[in-house]
């Protein structure tokens, strides 16, 4: 098992790499010149020129890919070409929203709706189940843009029962803090709910029809015990690696999200970086949610093995 | 009184395309202790019997009517929970599947203490002391090992010893058997019903084995009850029923049973086989539910049902020409 994480670890390097090329090159390749935004529309070519050579930009594209990733191996991701800051630290300061959003919302996102998958199976056919099923379909469909203004008008602005938007930090109390999250998380997880409530669903309804429910129940369990002892750890491996996907989902989510709720997070670092061609500042971001995601799917391979016990690594 | 009492069980499945009688007007009973075996071959009704007397049929589609008394206590009648006490604690099962009737995510300690601790209270530790003792009992080596692992790491025979662990674990009144030694290979199947057999005895429990194997029958079994087309068509203590069948139905059965080397004898001996296949449950039955398959069928058979009988004693058989020799022959 150790042996297996250590692997596992490892192969991510090679995946980083290759995010980091692509990261890389991505911005090498799109259109706009950091150089000419910075030295504005009344600069001369020369001008223009200057800056792209103080910035580097002038330097062969292998040179500046390989300088890049020296220093990123050495923590330091660059310095935006915007607020002259170091990126890292731009970062460091927007991490915190972001990372309350993303584990409000997942926490959130699964106690809703595995239970609700579960009862949908349980119940397969009848109000509950078709209830569930519509409003996975409703969640699928509507986009976070329109459910988070549609909240944020009836629980904050007519019912003022929370925050219209903005972010409290942890920092400054619990309930100050999640006050400003539930309606963000509700927004946010609203697709990742659905989506993991279809796949419990799916993967229960397996999972019960198999000849080992039949036994339990033969045995005299209790509902309660079959659904959520007997079924749900049988069903869990499709459940974690829909959850596990779904970060890709949640980090998209978050630009937006944190746009529609004012929430100062990496999601608006990132529109305005790109909205500034603030090259640094883009690369470290992506680099870092590619970072995110990777690992958060390596916790889930390590996960499988505590569900399913056929799994051996 | 007799443990079990099963009087007209019908057991009915609602489908899109009309009621299905997987079971039509069933009686039997059971005496403490004691082995019966019911027959049959697919689809005639066996295993959907067994599941009625624990209830284990889903409801809706399913629909169980008549009664099954348990120590007199009539099991339709009893609450979801009361069935719960019952199901595992005085009357247990144990599955054809072995390779799929274990939890596959659960150590096979855990599966054997859930049992113990849902109609015992016994503690985690507690039942798992127990699992190992049933293991042990169950003819498993290294129980106190093989308890902390997982079904997939037993072979098929054992886990059926697991699951006759499971079944035994708190001393059932009454344990049936839905084909126990079906999936497993031929020395397997002996070693299972020698165990079964011994631990009988050892925790006098009745048993039901449901099978199509009548060498399985002949094995283990006191008294036989003969189904066909969801309805018993005959009853009989064992030997008299491998001697004197009554029904045509179990001659046929009989008769289609190879005979170990009889090809050796030099006597050519032709298995028997019974022409056409069990006719769909989905509509009413008119007259003799075999009449189609029969070769001794006549107008009689095609428009009456013929009743159970007792065409000698303790011998119970549904047919109108059962007492004639010729056919008994």
């Amino acid at each position: 098992m150790f042996a297996y994480v250590v692997r596992r670890v490892l192969a991510t390097i090679p995946v980083m790499a290759v995010v980091a090329l692509f990261v890389f090159s991505l911005l090498y390749i799109a259109p706009g010149d950091p150089a000419a935004v910075i030295a504005g529309d009344q600069a001369t070519p020369e001008d223009v020129e200057r800056i792209r050579a103080s910035l580097g930009l002038d330097r062969p594209y292998l040179v500046r890919f390989g300088a890049w990733v020296f220093d990123i191996l050495r923590g330091d991701l660059g310095v935006s070409i915007f607020t002259n800051l170091p990126v890292s630290l731009m970062i460091k300061q927007r991490l915190e929203p972001t990372l309350s959003l993303m584990v409000v919302t997942l926490i959130l996102a699964v106690s809703i709706a595995v239970p609700m998958g579960v009862i949908a199976a349980a119940r397969v056919g009848t109000f509950v189940d078709k209830f569930v099923m519509a409003f996975a379909v409703l969640g699928f469909s509507v986009p976070v843009f329109v459910v988070g203004y549609l909240l944020a008008y009836v629980f904050a602005l007519e019912l003022e029962w929370l925050p219209v938007q903005g972010y409290t930090p942890f920092s400054e109390g619990f309930f100050p803090w999640i006050e400003n999250l539930i309606l963000p998380a509700v927004a946010l997880g609203s697709v990742y709910i659905a989506l993991i409530a279809r796949i419990t669903r799916a993967s229960m309804l397996e999972v019960l029809q198999q000849d080992y429910i039949r036994t339990a129940r033969a045995k005299g369990a209790g509902q309660r015990s079959i659904l959520f002892l007997h079924a749900l750890k049988n069903a869990a491996v499709p459940i974690v690696t829909v959850i596990g996907i779904g970060i890709a989902l949640l980090i998209g989510g978050a630009v937006v999200t944190e746009s529609v709720f004012a929430i100062p997070g990496l999601g608006r670092l990132t529109v305005d970086a790109i909205l500034r061609r603030d090259y640094p500042v883009i690369q470290g971001v992506v680099l870092l949610f590619s970072f995110t995601y990777v690992l958060v799917n390596l916790l889930i391979d390590i996960l499988y093995t505590l569900f399913d016990p056929r799994i051996r690594y | 009184m007799a443990l079990l009492e099963v009087d007209n069980l019908q057991t009915h499945f609602r489908s899109r395309d009309g009621i299905n009688r997987a079971v039509d007007g069933v009686s039997f009973h059971v005496e403490a202790r004691e082995t019966v075996a019911i027959v049959g071959e697919s689809g005639c009704g066996k295993s959907v019997t067994a599941m009625s007397i624990l209830r284990l049929i889903p409801e809706p589609p399913g629909k169980i009517a008549g009664a099954i008394r348990f120590n007199g206590r009539d099991l339709l009648k009893c609450s979801d929970r009361e069935m719960r006490d019952i199901r595992g604690n005085e009357i247990s099962m144990i599955f054809q599947e072995p390779m799929t009737s274990l939890n596959p995510v659960l150590t096979v300690g855990r599966q054997i203490g859930e049992t113990l601790r849902l109609h015992q209270g016994l503690s985690a530790q507690a039942a798992e002391n127990r699992a190992v003792d049933m293991l042990n009992l169950v003819g498993i080596p290294e129980a106190r090992r093989r308890v902390r692992e997982y079904p997939h790491q037993l072979s098929g025979g054992m886990r059926q010893r697991v699951m006759i662990a499971i079944a035994l674990a708190c001393n059932p009144k009454l344990l049936i058997a839905d084909e126990p030694t079906t999936a497993l290979d031929v020395t397997i199947q002996a070693q299972i019903l020698d165990l079964m057999r011994d631990l009988k005895r050892t925790v006098g429990a009745a048993i039901v084995i449901i099978t199509h194997d009548l060498g399985v029958v002949a094995e283990v079994a006191e008294r036989v009850i003969v189904m066909y087309a969801g309805r018993k068509v005959e009853e009989a203590e064992v030997g008299r029923l491998f001697r004197n069948p009554r029904h045509p139905y179990t001659q046929g059965l009989l008769g289609s049973m190879p005979k170990l080397g009889s090809s050796l004898t030099g006597v050519e001996t032709r298995l028997q086989e019974i022409p056409g296949v069990v006719p769909s449950l989905k509509r009413k039955l008119e007259g003799c539910v075999f009449a189609s398959r029969c070769a001794h069928a006549t107008d009689l058979c095609t428009k009456v049902a013929p009743a159970l009988e007792e065409k000698a004693p303790g011998h119970i058989a549904a047919c109108h020409y059962a007492l004639k020799d010729a056919l008994a022959a």
